[in-house]
């Protein structure tokens, strides 16, 4: 239990003093992706080895949060020289403990090798995927053990938690948030500081605040990653906005489907309330406050804070109108702000190094850093942190090791189902919160999908109508009903039957269902459509008039035939047509039956002599 | 009493009054499916949309739901408005293409044919019948369930629910007529929710009226108002 500021800088001391930055630590990184790739068994087996060699006197062993680079994983971290092992197998694991740990060489074969040279790198810091990224946020989740409140209060965890207690009001935590020029991370970008101002002038004394990790959109995990991997800087963030507006109580609203998130969230909150972090007259200051964690039960629209307070009090998920709007009246009627995780997790960060260190990162109007989850057609999937304002081109050239297979990049889809789709004349657009806008996307929370020359942008939109018909709450008409009727007209667009005026009809119902939705979910639902319209009108207008999908994805719209010239005859894809299509004596060239093919399009892959056509 | 302009009129309000309730009061008509001066407004409907002055320009918002202000420029006819209730009307047609209600408001609207076909249901999901069984009778024996496109009206588990009093408030209050109410000899059935109930019969005209566990629940509220 400690009782004073002061206590906790005895208690950090004394942690720092056990913590020799010369000596062996080894970081298992235990984020899901990981996990999933076996990162539990690495770090049991990492375990074992280290006893059996004899070495654990002199290794520290952590099962850490993620890092990012989740297509490398599992991934293990080498302190103090910052050596970085990727797709660490358990059978790896001997010749890792013997070499590195016990003879301090490097195991080669465990290193990134650069894609085009091949070169190996052994550095993390010297990795192209970390060297651009300025990880404010994610860059202590290597360092420290998640579910372990010593690990993150040595490492200046709570410091500004106590700098705050000790000597700052609220209207200075408040100015300090608007001095750093903090904007929501969820999305819409709204000033932090001035939110907590109005939610803090609101008359009542009741107040509350509230974490939204409802992340929900496609391909977006940073939030997972922050809340699995640092809870306590989460914890620390809503402790100081909770001094700050006024409130005693917070909640933490997080989807079932992270369960490694909310198990760590619940061990850091009993850790705090272990340590009197958490509960009555916190440091000694008579500050009140606790959190409570709602976990839920995965309606996309609960990301949306009206739905997201009535599923904290028990109703259905679904929005309500604004106004009133929260900082007025929101959970239980009482005023109730409500950020983000990064937005949480950025506070304790502004307060520590104060706002003006904090404000040099950024652009004029969007400071600090921005994970993006990078997926999709691209070599490093994974999540990336860096300054706002850094081009596309960098982020997904240089630090996501452009597109796979030699493919053109052709799109990328920003912020989700409300955000849209970016070409390749904007790569050089520094990202922050307007340039997006203003290309008909959206920050939103992150979430960044690479297309190829594959993808067909009429198929990416109806992917996302697809989702938000099936997750808006169907509560009002144009929202329940709207996105349906644009889900069928271009479902019938990429199977080649769409209708003259259908682009017209789409940009119609885009624009009713944008001004008429109840809530922000059908208001930005339109914008995948709108962007690729925008964007790439000419390949709607391929599907529509000419019956032609250009970048050959949408199947009813294509053909397979073999070019009678270049076939030799070998079998190959006659031997692997699942179908049966195909026919042709040996060394004969072969013939596709349209009737039969199913277009699944393994001749095309398969065949070395480009002998096979597509249209 | 705040004062507001509503289509180029000068009107006063009651403080704490909707943009709809302070345009009926005035005399100025607007549409609507979901609303009901008995019940919440709800705003799901979307027809009652009105066109506010805002500092970052004309918005929509839903007159049902929204609060009047002193000093608020209200349009309620005008062509963004009207483009907006076209686009409703041709939706709720796409989806309930026989309800009457909806074809005259489509025809009003100025909707010929709509232009995607969507369901054939007449429930428009008003939730009118699900607020009244709520606040009126205050039995909750339905209520709306599931998302999006498979979002409906239902008792709880699809199940004919027990909690149902038979007071047949929500037939009353359907607008499209969703809700079906079959009356054979005293038995009825609400077969939209797979509901059946016996009514009583009037000692002197013989006509069934009431049932036994609607009169039940009418005397306990009755005597809970007394107390």
């Amino acid at each position: 239990m400690i009782r004073t500021c002061d206590e906790l800088v005895d208690l950090r001391n004394s942690l720092s003093a056990q913590r020799d930055g010369n000596s062996r630590y080894v970081a298992v990184c235990g984020g899901t992706g990981c996990r999933a790739l076996g990162s539990e068994g690495v770090f049991g087996a990492l375990e074992s080895e280290i006893k059996k060699q004899g070495m654990d006197d002199q290794v520290t062993l952590k099962m850490t949060g993620c890092p990012g680079f989740c297509e490398k994983g599992p991934l293990v971290l080498v302190l103090p020289e910052g050596l970085s092992y990727q797709g660490v197998k358990v059978e790896d694991v001997p010749d890792l403990v013997s070499k590195t740990l016990v003879g301090g060489e490097i195991v080669e074969s465990l290193l990134y090798a650069d894609p085009t040279t091949d070169e190996k790198i052994a550095y993390e810091s010297e990795i192209p995927f970390y060297a651009r990224q300025r990880p404010q946020l994610l860059g202590m989740n290597s360092r420290l053990d998640p579910t372990s409140i010593t690990d993150y209060i040595a490492l200046e965890g709570y410091v500004a938690l106590s700098k705050v207690l000790s000597g700052m009001s609220p209207d200075d935590v408040i100015e300090e948030v608007t001095k750093a020029g903090l904007r929501g991370r969820g999305g819409a970008g709204f000033p932090t500081g001035a939110k907590w101002r109005i939610t803090r002038d609101v008359p009542g004394d009741v107040k509350y605040v509230i974490c939204n990790a409802d992340e929900g959109d496609p391909g977006a995990f940073m939030d997972r990653a922050m809340v699995e991997g640092n809870p306590h800087r989460l914890l620390e963030g809503m402790l100081i906005g909770g001094h700050a507006i006024g409130a005693a109580k917070g909640f933490v609203y997080v989807r079932a489907e992270y369960p490694l998130a909310a198990e760590h969230l619940r061990i850091a909150i009993g850790q705090a309330r272990e340590y009197g972090l958490l509960g009555g007259n916190i440091l000694g200051s008579g500050f009140d406050f606790d959190i409570e964690i709602v976990l839920g039960a995965g309606a996309f629209v609960c990301g949306e804070e009206t739905a997201l307070m009535a599923s904290i009090e028990g109703r259905t998920g679904e929005p309500r109108p604004r106004p009133p709007y929260p900082s007025v009246s929101g959970l239980w009627g009482k005023p109730t702000n409500i950020n983000n995780v990064k937005t949480w997790s950025n506070v304790p960060i502004i307060i520590e190094g104060g706002a003006e260190q904090y404000a040099q990162t950024g652009t004029e109007r969007s400071k600090g850093t921005k994970i993006f989850s990078l997926v999709g057609k691209i070599n490093n999937t994974g999540l990336v942190e860096v300054p706002i304002g850094t081009t596309l081109r960098e982020l997904i050239f240089d630090v996501g090791g452009g597109i796979p297979g030699g493919k053109e990049f052709k799109a990328v889809q920003i912020g989700g189902p409300s955000g849209g789709c970016i070409p390749k004349e904007h790569l050089d657009t520094p990202i922050d919160y307007e340039s997006l806008t203003a290309l008909g996307a959206m920050m939103g929370s992150g979430g960044m999908v690479v297309c190829d020359e594959d993808i067909c942008m009429v198929d990416l939109a109806r992917y996302f109508m697809t989702f938000v018909q099936e997750e808006s709450c169907g509560k009002c008409v144009p929202c329940r009903l709207g996105t349906r009727a644009m889900l069928e007209v271009l479902t019938r667009i990429t199977e080649g039957e769409g209708q003259v005026g259908d682009i017209e009809y789409l940009e119609e119902l885009a624009q009713q269902i944008k001004q008429s939705s109840l809530c922000g979910l059908g208001q930005t639902a339109p914008n995948p459509v709108l962007s690729t319209i925008m964007n790439f009108r000419d390949e709607y207008e391929a599907h529509i008039h000419d019956g032609r999908c250009p970048s050959h994805a949408c199947k009813p719209l294509i053909h397979y035939s073999i070019d009678l010239e270049k076939c030799t005859g070998c079998g190959r894809c006659l031997h692997d047509c699942p179908a049966g299509a195909i026919s042709g004596a040996k060394k004969e060239p072969h013939s596709i039956d349209p009737e039969v093919c199913v277009k699944c399009g393994s001749c095309y892959e398969l065949c070395k002599f480009e002998a096979v056509l597509v249209e | 009493m705040i004062t507001l302009t509503i289509d180029d009129q000068e009107v006063k309000a009651l403080e704490g009054s909707s943009l709809l309730e302070a345009a009926r009061e005035n005399g100025i008509e607007i549409p609507t499916l979901c609303y009901h001066e008995a019940l919440e407004p709800y705003g799901s409907c979307r027809l009652c949309v009105v066109e506010v002055e805002t500092p970052r320009g004309p918005r929509l918002v839903a007159s049902c739901v929204y609060p009047a202000e002193e000093g608020a420029v209200v349009k309620t006819n005008s062509e963004m408005v009207r483009r907006s209730r076209r686009m409703t009307a041709e939706l709720l047609l796409a989806a309930a293409p026989h309800a009457k209600v909806i074809q005259e408001l489509a025809a009003e609207m100025g909707v010929q044919e709509p232009r995607v076909s969507l369901s054939d249901n007449d429930c428009i999901l008003c939730g009118l019948c699900v607020r009244a069984c709520k606040e009126i009778v205050g039995a909750n024996a339905i209520s709306l369930v599931s998302r999006g496109f498979t979002k409906e009206v239902s008792p709880p588990f699809e199940i004919g629910s027990n909690s149902c009093v038979g007071c047949t408030t929500c037939v009353f209050v359907c607008p499209t007529g969703a809700i079906k109410l079959e009356d054979v000899l005293g038995n009825k059935s609400v077969h939209t929710w797979e509901t059946d109930f016996r009514t009583r019969a009037c000692k002197v005209c013989g006509d069934h009226y009431l049932a036994p566990e609607f009169a039940a629940d009418l005397e306990k509220s009755l005597s809970e108002g007394e107390a």
